[in-house]
């Protein structure tokens, strides 16, 4: 067996129910406090705030700009692509709210300051992803939104009830997959430790390239994003039923409605591989 | 040189960096091989120039600091302590020490960061890079002004925190206008009007699209560097008089 750095009492006492809910309690405990110490700078945090709005509506803006020279993209209209970026762009602001600092993993590993969280009898992964958490980021969501709510009201979608629930069922599964990836991610940084933005290659890069149509990619890569790393279930394959689109790898109409489960399995994969990236965990001493 | 060698520690995290840029640079190509199908000729481009600029937009990306990054973190985390007061008794200028950081930090990631992306897309894209020398080293001369404009944008971004005290807000502003005014979203040929020539005149326009023109062979390289040694040369002076400025503060303050 492995040698383990935390008190061996702690998650084995406990049922998996109470884990999550002391885990979730944790959670809002730290991420209040952050709020509350990040009010303390009003003026720096409605500059973030309004920051992270901006920069994220900077690639709105860079495909506004593409379609102020051409009428399509990979054969898709302004209000498709703003759909696809919308529900692509809020899954991910959701993610990114909650489970954006998890990043700083690789950091807390390499300076040692990952034992302090070891040694509190709270779950790692809840004070991980709430340290530093930070409010701002609902920037990026207002902001995806935003872009979801013009694409709606432009585009003619004969809509239907499969259609309506299908909305915020893409948007919440695309947001527990996006979360799935967030904490595969960190748990990867346990054994690279330095390698932050490979993460950030999967989350950023990932919805970066769902803001875009399938068509503009080549099969192999959507191949990938489909069977591999599930990124096409986010957006592309519920969003392009919503819009009466095939989707490129002919893929059968039902799988629009699959994302739920897809994000149930990639949340219990991350959670896997979050538990063994934690115990091979090994302090650097200082 | 100092920044050379600290940055050179990090090779983990370099090869991270590596592989992020080479994941972007694809996803931009996809989307620039689209929009250049439907638009042949954007931007006075043709696909394999718009590939080119994808590439070496991620090669440039972080030797020029579009993002920010570089010493002004660092320099930003020292005004805030105070610690800024043993800097300003040490007999190096403020202004000079922190640009030889950043250069030799610049210097570092065009080869630890740059190669690799740009031979990526050259392997597998249809690249139009230039077979001369010449335009190389042209290439590098614009480069190297681009990490002086960018280094002294920074410059002034970090001591607005004399004034802010937490630079995290203007930090992010100059990220916001780094990326997208530096042409690393999208060509800034491709802009449209008199906002098109208005994004073309600003100093961030030296970070990406000048070097990228002089490789290409869409720009006149004396013209190119005339227009960033103005900015470098304006934008530098501004950052000795606000330091100046700043330093007399820190005096009133009692360090």
């Amino acid at each position: 067996m492995h040698e383990r750095t935390r008190p061996a009492s702690w998650p084995e006492r406990q049922g998996a129910y109470a884990r999550v809910r002391d885990g979730v309690r944790a959670y809002r405990m730290i991420a209040a406090m952050w709020i509350r110490s990040t009010m303390a700078y009003r003026a720096s945090f409605a500059m973030t705030t309004f920051g992270n709005f901006a920069a994220t509506a900077l690639d709105f803006v860079a495909i506004l700009l593409m379609f102020s020279q051409v009428d399509r993209l990979g054969g898709y209209s302004l209000p498709e692509v703003a759909f696809l970026y919308g529900v692509a762009g809020t899954a991910f602001g959701l993610a990114d709210l909650t489970l954006g600092s998890m990043d700083r993993l690789g950091r807390r590993v390499r300076d040692g300051t990952l034992d302090t969280l070891l040694v509190r009898p709270v779950p790692v992964l809840a004070q991980v992803a709430a340290d530093r958490f930070a409010l701002r980021r609902l920037g990026r969501i207002t902001q995806g939104l935003l872009v979801f709510g013009y694409a709606v009201a432009a585009l003619d979608i004969s809509w239907t009830p499969l259609k309506v629930l299908l909305i915020p069922l893409m948007l919440l599964s695309g947001g527990a997959i996006f979360s799935a990836v967030f904490v595969a991610g960190a748990a990867f940084q346990f054994v690279a430790q330095d390698a932050s933005e490979v993460q950030n290659s999967f989350t950023y890069g990932g919805s970066t390239l769902l803001q875009y149509p399938p068509t503009v990619f080549a099969k192999d890569l959507l191949r990938g994003v489909t069977f591999v790393l599930p990124l096409a279930f986010v957006n592309w394959l519920p969003a392009l039923y919503v819009l009466g689109r095939p989707y490129p790898l002919g893929l059968p109409t039902w799988v629009a409605f699959t994302p739920p489960l897809v994000a149930a399995g990639c949340c219990a994969l991350a959670g896997v591989a979050w538990r063994a990236g934690l115990r091979s965990y090994r302090s650097t001493g200082s | 040189m100092g920044g050379f060698r600290r940055f050179a520690t990090y090779r983990t995290a370099t090869a991270a960096g590596v592989f992020t840029n080479t994941v972007f640079g694809l996803i931009l190509a996809y989307v620039f091989i689209a929009l250049w199908e439907t638009k042949p000729h954007l931007g006075g481009y043709d696909q394999a120039q718009a590939l080119t600029y994808v590439w070496l937009g991620q090669a440039l990306l972080m030797v020029v600091a579009v993002m920010g990054g570089g010493f002004e973190d660092e320099l930003i985390e020292r005004i805030r302590t105070g610690d800024i007061a043993i800097d300003l008794y040490r007999p190096a200028d403020l202004q000079l020490w922190w640009l030889a950081q950043d250069t030799g930090r610049a210097l570092f990631h065009l080869l630890g960061r740059g190669v690799v992306p740009l031979a990526f897309g050259a392997v597998f894209f249809d690249l139009a890079l230039p077979a001369s020398p010449l335009t190389w080293i042209a290439f590098l001369v614009a480069v190297l002004l681009g990490v002086v404009v960018s280094f002294a944008l920074r410059f002034l971004v970090a001591l607005s925190a004399f004034w802010l005290l937490d630079g995290a807000g203007a930090a992010q502003l100059a990220w916001i206008a780094g990326i997208f005014c530096s042409g690393m979203l999208l060509p800034l040929n491709v802009f449209p009007g008199t906002f098109g020539e208005v994004v073309r005149a600003l100093p961030w326009s030296s970070l990406i699209q000048a070097p990228v023109d002089v490789l290409l062979g869409t720009a006149d390289p004396l013209a190119t560097y005339a227009f960033q040694a103005a900015w470098a040369v304006g934008l530098l002076a501004a950052g000795r008089l606000v330091q100046s400025v700043a330093t007399r503060r820190v005096v009133v303050q009692g360090g």
